[in-house]
């Protein structure tokens, strides 16, 4: 893959933001499945936010992110709203070109049409995509895909970026591409949020993080610390390897 | 028999030297059509997009509408529109009955129902596959609607030509709004009519074989634009 180089406009030179969750819960249907959560994330990251399936990992980035509205509680940032954008375990592309995915979020994103294929090429080159340009977005490999929803939210430049358990469904090149692209952001100044299942990579990836289960935020620690001797008997549990609810 | 099979001669005698009562109307039949289709289409497709995206009081009563009024009668339709342009209608003074203008708003009332259920129904299922994703990227529900209506454009053609074939096959309401002047407001499906109840079969069955030939055209367009985009866009 080629070198992530930061682009000169990138993200913008600001104080950054803190995600503050106060007492969040979440409901569907009237079942309760997630909270009461509290918790503030501040700092470079990034946080990987680990747990069991069904802990509520991905539910937690969409009410982050704002897709979703906590049914009580408050999710809020300082100083304000960060730009963010959000990279989902299956990528959601628009039947059209790899090209044209990305101007289609600049267009939405207000960029200048003059530039937008040119800040499009450049994404899909430094993602490796370039000679994928013009074939359809859907008919790319899963790998390229999750590449291309990358390149997309790179486009963006957002100053957050939430992804939900991005390499999941993916084989170990292409998780490693996915990876790497995360650091770059980092290294762009872009704040990491990402959902994993995968002990592994959270170890390679993590400045925090935020161990879910049961739709409960049972710890947030430091990545060493939380690897050395985690807190909660349910994290210990878990990097143990043991099968919990 | 031996005269229907001398109609079918003369019939093709007719149209492979291009005669030119034959060719008047079918360039008429499709004009209307075609006109009717691209003006239902206009005001349709981002009709059912606006259906399939924003919550409205009174919504489930329109999306029930327009599927029922997609099996609009044909007559009741010409009716409607004759009672809304003849002399003492609200429209009257505009003078467009029995022109070919009355026939394409007939035409037009018989296709947008087709044209708006069938692309709410489309841009419903798109939706669902990309709203996450579009919420994320801060788009207003306005914005939304020319990216789903681009994206189901396939469907959407296809939506397109199965409302040309309602409103070429179409005679009712044409012949209602129209009345059937010779050389004015004739079409292939009201000149059938007419000239199977003169006994001029080889007209008629002329004008037959160019409206089969037609409708099989335009479904053989819509199979080979569905595999293709299939094959495509995945």
């Amino acid at each position: 893959m080629t070198v992530l180089q930061p682009l000169d406009t990138h993200v913008d030179v600001c104080p950054r933001a803190s995600l503050i969750f106060d007492r969040v819960t979440f409901s569907y249907q009237g079942k309760h499945l997630l909270g009461p959560c509290s918790f503030t994330l501040q700092g470079a990251g990034p946080t990987l936010v680990m747990g069991p399936n069904g802990a509520g990992k991905s539910l937690l980035l969409r009410l982050a992110h704002g897709l979703l509205t906590p049914a009580s509680g408050r999710v809020h940032w300082l100083p304000q709203r960060p730009r963010q954008a959000m990279v989902f375990q299956q990528p959601v592309m628009l039947r059209r070109s790899a090209i044209a995915n990305l101007m289609h979020a600049l267009a939405v994103n207000k960029t200048p049409r003059r530039q937008r294929r040119e800040m499009a090429h450049a994404a899909l080159t430094r993602f490796g995509l370039a000679a994928s340009a013009e074939t359809p977005a859907r008919v790319l490999s899963g790998g390229e895909q999750q590449r291309l929803a990358l390149a997309r939210a790179w486009v963006l430049a957002p100053q957050v970026l939430f992804l939900d358990e991005p390499t999941s469904a993916l084989d170990p090149a292409a998780i490693k591409a996915v990876e790497e692209a995360v650091s770059a952001f980092q290294r762009q100044g872009t704040r990491v949020v990402m959902t994993t299942h995968d002990i592994h990579q959270a170890r390679r990836l993590a400045a925090d993080v935020l161990f879910m289960a049961g739709g409960q935020v049972l710890e947030h620690t430091v990545a060493q610390r939380f690897f050395e001797q985690p807190a909660s008997p349910g994290a210990q549990a878990y990097l143990r390897g043991d099968i919990i609810e | 028999m031996a005269a229907d099979s001398n109609a079918l001669s003369v019939a093709l005698s007719l149209l492979i030297n291009l005669d030119a009562a034959l060719v008047d109307i079918v360039l008429l039949s499709l004009q209307v059509s075609l006109l009717a289709v691209c003006l239902a289409a206009v005001i349709g497709f981002p009709m059912g997009a606006a259906v399939a995206l924003w919550r409205f009081p009174g919504r489930g009563l329109m999306v029930v509408a327009l599927n029922a009024l997609m099996g609009l009668p044909p007559v009741v339709a010409g009716l409607a529109v004759y009672l809304l342009l003849s002399r003492a209608g609200p429209l009257g003074e505009w003078g467009l009955l029995f022109t070919p203008s009355a026939m394409v708003i007939a035409q037009v009332v018989l296709v947008l129902p087709i044209l708006a259920a069938l692309s709410r129904q489309k841009v419903e299922e798109l939706l669902a596959e990309y709203q996450e994703q579009f919420v994320s990227l801060g788009m207003s529900r306005l914005r939304m609607m020319p990216t789903l209506l681009w994206d189901a454009r396939f469907a959407l053609l296809t939506v397109l030509l199965a409302g040309f074939g309602r409103a070429s096959a179409e005679v009712g309401a044409v012949m209602m709004v129209g009345g059937n002047i010779d050389g004015v407001t004739r079409v292939m499906t009201t000149s059938i009519v007419l000239e199977t109840s003169k006994g001029n079969l080889p007209l008629a069955l002329g004008l037959g074989i160019v409206l089969l030939t037609l409708v099989l055209m335009i479904n053989a367009a819509a199979y080979l634009v569905g595999e293709w985009a299939r094959r495509r866009t995945g």
